[in-house]
């Protein structure tokens, strides 16, 4: 499959705080190709910290894309027949516009004088990312975690560019839970005196700030089951406690590894200005409640959620789907049983599979 | 999935294995708008879709079948029956279907009334308790019944509220509901005489 790499460059956005970044760049990637009619593409959104790179392998660094097991000829999104499109967010740190690019006011890095940023905004962009490849239908908006988020944003702001949406393992707004983890991975990074309020560029990272928010992190994306099974009380590399410090289980050196190796991949101020995009995320914002927020989308849903995801448990999904049915909207809904957490969307992708192969045939039959 | 020819006046055919099926089949007008309540893996709403062009929707409380129905382009979501209603508008649906499945359900009475409120009209299926078979086995054995309708032992039968084809007569006169049209099975033939005695299923139509 021939992965598409692109930057493209607007003019500017105007936020939702009500500043303005100009100019804006976005990264994106495309699979598969567009039909003649323009009706079959399909936008992924990343969660938080993924990246444009969804799905083939990245013809730099070698790499498979974040999704690439649900996107591909013959997978769940089968890039034999649909067009897909991922991008990198606003206030990544992928190729698109974010706290780490360059202010061309001062030549130098944003950094904390990088305006505050939304769920909104995000959509936005992609809205001109979509206008600017001349299609005015998406077939499907999807994604997991924040990813659905973004989905659910879209088919609420652009009713009419969504024929369907697909939010798996998602919310509608952030609860005091979600919220408090990513407060704790903020302060993590805040505490590191190389953060240095947000001017570390050139110069030493917060690595341990960072390393420690996404160690946090991890333990939220998995469950008790999962851990249980992939570490126990495993001991790494030795038969005794070493009475000290250093790493004595399996799941300690785990974390830490995952966590040193996201400082190499990710800014620390794009962690804090994404989580806070999560954080403000609530449809219900200046539209009343969640069905006058879905008033205006006669958009086709599939909703999926995971049996131990206890990061974005299941009522969350189903509240979305109540607000739906209120509305008289297509939504199917289910709950998929897995042990793997909130990261089931990424790792356990059978039967998810199977129900998006099976959904997106459906609409894509009907639509035409 | 075609259907069988009738064969002779007062054989049903069946629809997927099914003469309930076969008779909702009938009663369903096309470009109507369907909830199946219980709705398995959504073979009947798969069919009135590719078949009469139905807006097809589902409830299903096992998410294995839900995982079907879906996969196989139905929107089905999985909840309870007893609360699944509660949040959809009135009159949302031309028909709910509750097929072979009100006998499960905890509060019966009140699935009934919540299905028309939701659609404008409700068709409900049931096996009938009250069937000859169910009787002679009762009397003979004095032991709960099994017959080939009714196979569970009492400790595992999912059917929980068992009821007779006069006894669903009697609740949608008390509850002031008209049965448009009512139809009587026992294996592929319609019952044309004593139906609460020689029917193994009732088919009702039903409008508030």
């Amino acid at each position: 499959m021939i992965v598409q790499s692109n930057v493209v460059r607007f003019d500017g956005i105007s936020l939702d705080s009500g500043a303005t970044i100009a100019p804006v760049e976005m990264a994106y990637e495309t699979y598969g190709e567009l039909n003649a009619a323009k009706s079959n593409a399909i936008l992924v959104l990343h969660a938080f910290s993924g990246d444009a790179h969804a799905a083939g392998v990245s013809p730099e660094t070698g790499k498979p894309g974040w999704w690439d097991n649900m996107i591909g000829p013959g997978k769940a999104f089968d890039t034999n027949k649909y067009f897909v499109i991922c991008s990198n967010v606003l206030g990544g740190c992928r190729g698109t516009t974010g706290p780490s690019s360059i202010n061309p006011a001062t030549g130098c890095p944003y950094a904390m004088s990088f305006p505050v940023i939304t769920i909104g905004d995000m959509v936005r962009l992609q809205k001109m990312l979509i206008d600017w490849l001349g299609i005015s239908r998406l077939l499907s908006v999807t994604g997991g975690s924040m990813g659905g988020m973004q989905a659910l944003e879209w088919a609420v702001a652009f009713p009419d560019s969504v024929v369907s949406a697909i939010p798996i393992a998602s919310t509608s707004r952030h609860s005091a839970q979600q919220i408090a983890f990513n407060e704790v991975g903020r302060q993590a990074i805040m505490a590191d005196p190389d953060w240095n309020n947000g001017n570390y560029y050139g110069g030493a990272l917060p690595a341990r700030g960072l390393a420690v928010a996404r160690m946090v992190g991890h333990i939220t994306y998995m469950s008790d089951d999962s851990m249980r099974e992939k570490f126990g009380r495993r001991l790494k590399g030795k038969e005794n406690f070493s009475f000290g410090f250093d790493v004595d289980f399996e799941v300690e050196g785990y974390l830490r590894y995952r966590g040193s190796q996201f400082v190499g991949r990710f800014d620390a101020n794009s962690y804090l200005y994404i989580t806070k995009a999560m954080d403000y995320f609530d449809l219900t914002t200046g539209r009343g409640s969640l069905a006058a927020a879905l008033e205006k989308t006669n958009a086709r849903f599939l909703v999926i959620s995971f049996s131990s995801d206890w990061l974005y448990p299941s009522y969350q999904s189903q509240e979305m789907v109540r607000a739906l049915r209120s509305r008289n909207c297509d939504v199917a809904y289910v709950e998929l049983q897995s042990n793997y957490g909130h990261d089931s969307f990424l790792v356990d992708v059978a039967e998810q599979t199977d129900l998006v192969r099976g959904f997106l045939a459906n609409t894509f039959e009907k639509a035409q | 999935m075609t259907a069988t020819t009738p064969k002779r006046s007062g054989f049903v055919r069946e629809l997927l294995g099914r003469s309930d099926y076969a008779i909702m089949g009938e009663i369903v007008e096309p470009k109507t708008r369907v909830l199946d309540l219980g709705c398995g893996e959504g073979e009947l709403l798969q069919w009135l879709a590719e078949n009469k062009g139905v807006d097809a929707r589902g409830v299903e409380i096992s998410g294995l079948k839900v995982q079907r129905a879906i996969a196989r382009g139905v929107s089905v979501f999985q909840s309870d029956i007893d609360e699944g209603l509660a949040d959809y508008p009135d009159q949302a649906f031309d028909y709910v279907i509750l097929s072979q499945t009100l006998q499960e359900t905890r509060h019966p009475r009140q699935v009934l009334r919540e299905m028309l409120r939701v659609g404008r009209r409700g068709i409900v299926a049931f096996p009938n308790f009250g069937h000859w078979r169910m009787r002679l086995a009762m009397l003979l054995s004095g032991r709960a019944p099994r017959t080939p309708l009714f196979p569970y032992a009492w400790h595992e039968s999912p059917n929980i509220h068992l009821l007779t084809i006069e006894d669903f007569e009697e609740l949608a006169r008390a509850e002031g509901w008209a049965i448009e049209r009512r139809y009587f099975l026992a294996r592929h033939r319609k019952v044309a005489i004593w139906p609460n005695l020689l029917a193994e299923v009732g088919v009702f139509l039903v409008r508030r």
